[in-house]
């Protein structure tokens, strides 16, 4: 599903610049789940933004579901960004003056679904998160773990085949991290395919796999035996 | 276009800050609102000029002697002339240009002594002895009865045609004036036409109500005028200047008469065309400022604007940033960005527009009741063409208004926008 090869990113402020990635390689299979590990200037946000296309690299390569992303046009970025991708942030980043299924229904505004459809739709996602009777509700009237289940419901929306979750427990308590968690499981054991990106360890301990970056280089991949078995078994 | 959620999203952008949409807008609309007064109060003295040439033939030339001051031919200066009506013929023969001739008699004024009677009444009136043309030239409305016609001057017909107020004045009211005789100067005229001035601005007499028209030759005979001409008017046929039939008229004129060629003095003469063209070119020199200090004055709105909207951009970046990776094209942000740019500019524009349009009716509205019309100000208003020309200046000024934010929105990187936390 997503293939890297030797990929370097640098930051280059005024005279200086900052070499993020050093050459990084990467294989994840359609289906897996994977966490993305590493203090903070390892390189683990680059990396996902080069993934989910919100930014460009420098050098190597990267393919998404078989397609070369290299200087592709803002639209086309746009597009896969739409459809084969699903973001959940750290922050939720949901939209603050749109109710929970506007905020649920709009990607499929970029795809041009009609208003009913599309809200017909998101209202079936929000079922799924558990959220069908707060769909009126803004952002600012529900709690991180509700507004985040409601950036799952719009990541899924557009049925990517990969979602890229940058810290998506780090707002939130434990319990409902744990929740959050069950979710995105849930979703992954349907076949989507799943990255997070985390620091913490007993979130990073649910995936498949943990791959630790140092430096911007893959420092280990440690497998995580209980759902590795899952895996093997298909 | 007609995306509900489009509106939206502009109409909870711009209610998010009440007080930054009220300046912005007031821009604009400040801007449009003075453009319509502007333009609108220029046409209202344009009109009331105008109104001056009303039904007026605006090719015509008018030309009446005076005394030469040149000696000429062995004939001294200071002399009294005439013209005759040879020369009228001579005119009409040489000078094909002309379009209508009408030689004129003016014996009596209106402010001399008394020169008609009627039974016991008597009155003081410009006598005037014209030939039909001159109502081509100047027309007036027949309130009953009918002008003067070919068969009266070729039969020199004692008829006369009067004004309203000579009507007013020698018959009772009620009377029907048509088929009553008049005496001007201890001759009888049968009235056949009672007519009211259609100009009443420009007058070659005294007050054109209280004018008596009677058939040019009947007056040149029954008062022994002899061959006189005292006054002529002439218009141009079409595509030809008056200014220059009026100079070829006065100098065969000037050559028939032994009047020396560069003696100017000689003559009286007066164009209206080059008095309607002046006036022309005086409002459209206002016009023209009119348009530059309103299009500035608009521009500075749009300014505004778009100062505006580049901080509307800078504070939705994070909003901006989501959009973009959940899958919004450059395209979707630049139009939205478009899109509250124009709404914005037309919305406040149509304000101004609509109360531009009602001061202007207001104002022509007070005025038409307190009866202050025509003398400086007339009718002022703008067309729709003008009002549409504003629509369409306004959307184009709008698109121009959110062009630089919107290119600043979609030069924005997403992974940018997400980070500005």
């Amino acid at each position: 599903m997503i293939t890297i090869k030797n990929l370097h990113k640098s930051y280059v402020t005024g005279s200086n610049s900052l070499h993020v990635l050093k050459g990084l390689s990467l294989e994840i299979e359609e289906g897996e789940m994977v966490s993305i590990m590493g203090a903070s200037g390892s390189g683990k946000s680059t990396l996902l933004n080069v993934l989910g296309i919100l930014d460009n690299y420098d050098l190597g390569e990267y393919h998404l579901n078989g397609i070369f992303i290299k200087d592709i046009s803002e639209t086309k970025a746009a597009q896969l960004r739409n459809q084969t991708i699903g973001f959940v942030f750290q922050s939720f980043n949901l939209i603050s003056f749109k109710n929970a299924m506007e905020n649920v229904a709009l990607p499929l505004y970029y795809q041009g679904v009609n208003r009913r459809k599309r809200n017909q739709i998101a209202m079936e996602y929000l079922d799924r998160v558990g959220l069908k009777d707060w769909w009126m509700h803004l952002p600012s009237e529900l709690s991180g773990g509700q507004k985040q289940r409601i950036a799952i419901a719009r990541s899924l929306i557009s049925k990517p085949k990969v979602i890229l979750a940058d810290e998506p427990t780090g707002a939130l308590d434990s319990v409902t991290s744990m929740e959050v968690m069950d979710l995105l499981q849930e979703i992954n054991d349907e076949g989507i395919t799943m990255l997070i990106v985390t620091h913490e360890h007993d979130i990073a301990l649910r995936t498949q796999r943990s791959i630790k970056l140092k430096d911007g280089v893959i420092e280990t991949i440690t497998y995580h035996k209980s759902t590795y078995k899952a895996v093997s078994s298909f | 276009m007609f995306d509900r959620d489009r509106w939206f999203e502009i109409y909870s952008t711009l209610r998010s800050n009440k007080l930054r949409t009220f300046m912005t807008a007031f821009g604009v609309f400040w801007g449009i609102l003075m453009l319509i007064i502007m333009v609108g109060s220029g046409n209202g003295l344009r009109n009331s000029v105008f109104d001056g040439f009303q039904d007026f033939a605006t090719n015509s030339a008018f030309i009446w002697t005076r005394q030469t001051t040149l000696p000429y031919k062995g004939l001294p200066r200071g002399r009294y002339w005439n013209f005759n009506n040879a020369d009228m013929k001579a005119l009409k023969d040489n000078i094909p240009e002309i379009g209508y001739l009408a030689p004129r008699l003016q014996p009596w004024s209106g402010n001399g002594e008394n020169n008609v009677v009627r039974g016991i009444k008597t009155a003081s009136y410009d006598i005037f002895g014209d030939y039909p043309a001159f109502f081509r030239i100047d027309p007036v409305t027949m309130l009953s009865g009918r002008e003067i016609n070919d068969i009266d001057i070729l039969e020199k017909r004692k008829v006369a045609v009067i004004g309203n107020r000579v009507r007013d004045e020698l018959f009772e009211k009620g009377e029907e004036p048509i088929g009553k005789y008049i005496r001007i100067r201890g001759v009888y005229f049968q009235v056949v036409g009672v007519f009211e001035p259609r100009n009443k601005n420009m007058s070659f007499g005294n007050d054109k109500e209280k004018t008596v028209f009677i058939p040019f030759t009947s007056l040149q005979v029954a008062y022994n005028m002899g061959d006189e001409v005292h006054f002529l008017a002439v218009t141009a046929r079409n595509n030809t200047s008056v200014a220059v039939v009026e100079k070829k008229v006065m100098a065969l004129l000037a050559e028939r008469n032994k009047v020396a060629p560069e003696d100017e003095q000689a003559f009286g003469h007066f164009n209206l065309e080059k008095e309607f063209e002046q006036m022309n070119g005086l409002f459209n020199g206002i016009n023209v400022l009119i348009w530059i200090v309103g299009i500035g004055t608009l521009f500075a709105g749009v300014v505004g604007v778009s100062n505006i909207m580049l901080i509307v951009v800078k504070e939705r970046t994070k909003e901006i940033g989501i959009q973009r990776s959940i899958g919004a094209t450059p395209w979707k942000i630049t139009g939205q960005i478009l899109m509250e740019s124009v709404a914005l500019t037309s919305f406040s524009g149509m304000i101004g527009l609509v109360l531009g349009v009602s001061i202007l009716e207001m104002i022509n509205y007070q005025m038409v009741s307190s009866g202050a019309e025509a003398e400086m100000f007339k009718n002022p208003g703008v067309d729709f063409n003008i009002a549409l020309t504003a629509l369409i200046v306004l959307i184009f000024a709008g698109l121009f208004a959110g062009f630089i934010p919107a290119q600043k929105a979609v030069s924005i990187k997403p992974v940018e926008a997400l980070r500005a936390e």
